[in-house]
């Protein structure tokens, strides 16, 4: 039995990550954008043997109230053992050129919520001096591309921070792990073309689930290879990159 | 299988979808239909010929919808959403004391698509279909309503939608009737024989005592060996019979590529059928085993289809009413036998008399016969447009899941209430094999 929060409960790694702990009876506190859909989430996860202690209904948009969140799950679950950030928003880009507005909101949902959500988390963790976070990154943050401009800069934020944060929980024991997923075949990607590089939730589920599980490794590829293949991205020098259409 | 190639499980033909549409939630809508596009639901494409293809047309993928809704575990029934997998649901119903009423030869299809299809199993000379025990669906049509479907609400829906192909509209979710088991293992009873007609023998005293029964013929021997095989029969084991604890998962094996055409070859062919003969006479008499074993044996290898290699295979499946089936049986093996084709797995079992549900059910009294057949050209096709023949004189029928090849007659023969079916179809969906069987005819 594990405590677990998860935000983003509908977003289908963390369904997929909410039905592993299910079966081993964990108490699931769930936080999504639509109650409808996190209804369905619950009652799945119900069945499959987790007890759903509570459910919040919360848009990324609505970040300065993370703390009331966070208080509210801690409440609900008695302690957070394990916590997975897990929401995001993957715009298409090219109708964000001509939109300033929606370009900040778009950051604010993939960066700033998350942001405020693990500032919030800061506080309880420290007191507790246990329990682990994973936060769902992106490989898209590690450079910044024409075809995912404000996701891949969300990202990148989302990435520096969470290693900020990972040194500062360091000394009280607690584990703040960078999930780097690369293409998953979920909802959020489902207007792309399909190729070979894309994973399924339910594998890319099962890795998170092991590292929240073992507490390590501090950042997390998704399938294992990506990290190969984003060495090989940084290295291609800028002139060059800027050029290239990928 | 990699989810966005979208062939069938056969792999032939090789016909694309235009597109793919998602669906993740069972409140969203189906996309709209371009005039001349038609839609097709789709699940984890185990069906063996073009039923779950829609070439040139929109391809819905289902698995998204893979979640429970309720679990009722003092009445064992369950209400999950349709693209949840066999394999998904035994996860949860078995630690329970729950296991499938009726359960196709692999795990790994859909709720839906066991639906769609009216699929039987081990135990149909007891029980009857798949369609038997689905207490309720809702079906999504094209043009936005939801009807809710039990016997008697919308039951005319209701009956056209059980081994009605996904034509019918989208199912989102079933009610299903669970049957309660003691454990997880099956008492299993290994029964070799020497010649195809000691079958009905078997099955005849075998059908009353064991709850499950097929067998496995070897329908490359000829003559005094005509169709020798194995008859398995087995009842879910109690809990004095089996073990204290439950069956380990087993290991999986995986063909990572497709094998060469030439691997599987009438040769090669003979001498895998001669070796699993051998190997089961070995194995005769009753044992205890883990019910993956019993239920899923090919589930053990998966994409076991790379094997016939690029070329793909179809199998012929067909059921012979009980009159006519022993000689029609002896028929089609002997052609078989006497024919130089790659053929293996031959699967034999008696239907009961439980009547299914659906208009274009399969299933109905009589003998089954299942043959896969590597796709080698003219003489493949010959072959089973002889097979039909006998089929035909013997008043029989075609199973709709397992083909890619029927005639429309042979369709019409099979199912000669197809005509009252139609009036249920969704008029923008369609399938590959919908449009073959009813070329000329609509």
């Amino acid at each position: 039995m594990r405590r677990v929060l998860l935000i983003g409960a509908t977003s289908a790694i963390a369904q997929e990550v909410g039905r592993l702990y299910a079966a081993r009876q964990s108490h699931l506190y769930l936080v999504g954008r639509t109650a409808e859909k996190l209804e369905a989430v619950a009652a799945d996860c119900r069945v499959r043997g987790a007890v759903i202690v509570g459910v919040s209904v919360w848009d990324a948009r609505w970040w300065e109230k993370a703390t009331e969140l966070i208080e509210q799950a801690r409440q609900a679950l008695g302690m957070l053992e394990v916590v997975l950030i897990a929401h995001g928003n993957l715009p298409r880009q090219d109708e964000l050129w001509h939109a300033p507005q929606q370009m900040v909101e778009q950051f604010h949902v993939n960066a700033t919520s998350v942001i405020a959500l693990l500032s919030a988390l800061v506080p309880v963790m420290e007191q507790q001096r246990r329990g682990v976070i994973g936060v769902i990154s992106s490989v898209a943050g590690e450079r910044g591309r024409a075809q995912m401009a404000v996701y891949g800069a969300g990202k990148a934020a989302v990435t520096a921070f969470c290693a900020g944060v990972r040194g500062y929980l360091h000394p009280f024991g607690v584990r703040v792990i960078t999930i780097k997923p690369g293409y998953v075949d979920t909802p959020m990607t489902a207007h792309l073309p399909k190729n070979f590089l894309f994973a399924s939730p339910q594998r890319v589920a099962r890795r998170i689930y092991q590292a929240l599980e073992k507490g390590y490794p501090d950042i997390l590829y998704v399938p294992w290879w990506w990290r190969f293949i984003m060495a090989g991205v940084r290295l291609i020098p800028e002139p060059l990159f800027k050029r290239i259409r990928i | 299988m990699r989810r966005h190639e979208y062939l069938s499980w056969g792999r032939y033909p090789r016909q694309r979808p235009s597109a793919v549409w998602y669906l993740w939630w069972r409140s969203e809508r189906l996309p709209p239909t371009p005039p001349g596009m038609t839609l097709l639901p789709r699940g984890y494409g185990r069906s063996y010929g073009d039923c779950c293809l829609n070439e040139g047309g929109i391809l819905v993928d289902a698995t998204g919808l893979n979640r429970w809704i309720e679990f009722n575990a003092e009445e064992g029934v369950l209400r999950c959403e349709a693209g949840i997998s066999l394999a998904d649901i035994l996860t949860v119903i078995l630690p329970r004391g729950y296991f499938l009423p009726v359960t196709p030869g692999t795990k790994w299809v859909s709720l839906g698509g066991a639906l769609a299809n009216d699929v039987h199993g081990k135990n149909h000379h007891r029980v009857g279909s798949f369609g038997c025990f689905v207490r309720a669906f809702e079906l999504l049509r094209s043009t936005g309503e939801r009807y809710v479907c039990t016997p008697t609400q919308h039951g005319e829906l209701f009956r056209a939608t059980i081994g009605g192909l996904g034509l019918t509209g989208l199912i989102t979710w079933v009610e299903l009737q669970l049957r309660s088991v003691e454990t997880a293992w099956m008492r299993v009873e290994v029964v070799p024989f020497g010649h195809v007609r000691d079958f009905f023998r078997l099955s005849q005293e075998s059908d009353r005592e064991w709850e499950y029964t097929v067998a496995w013929i070897d329908v490359t021997a000829g003559g005094r060996q005509l169709g020798r095989g194995v008859f398995w029969r087995g009842n879910h084991a109690r809990c004095e019979e089996a073990p204290p604890y439950p069956p380990r998962e087993p290991r999986r094996m995986n063909v990572p590529c497709d094998a060469p055409s030439w691997l599987l070859n009438p040769w090669s062919a003979r001498w895998l059928n001669r070796f699993y003969y051998w190997l089961q006479k070995r194995r005769s008499g009753v044992a205890v085993v883990p019910y993956d074993r019993f239920f899923y044996p090919l589930d053990a290898v998966s994409r076991w289809n790379r094997l016939y290699g690029r070329r793909g295979f179809v199998q012929y499946q067909c059921v012979l009413p009980p009159t006519t089936a022993e000689d029609a049986l002896e028929e089609m093996v002997e052609r078989i036998a006497r024919t130089s084709v790659t053929a293996l797995l031959g699967v034999v079992k008696r239907f009961g008399e439980v009547p299914s549900p659906g208009i274009l059910s399969f299933p109905r009294p009589g003998t089954t016969l299942a043959v896969d057949f590597a796709i080698e050209g003219e003489r493949t096709w010959r072959l089973l447009d002889e097979l039909d023949g006998v089929v035909r004189r013997a008043g029989g029928a075609l199973y709709p899941a397992k083909d890619a090849r029927m005639s429309p007659e042979m369709f019409a023969i099979s199912f000669p209430r197809w005509r009252t079916f139609c009036a249920y179809c969704d008029p923008n969906f369609s399938s590959s094999f919908w449009r073959r069987v009813t070329a000329g005819l609509l």
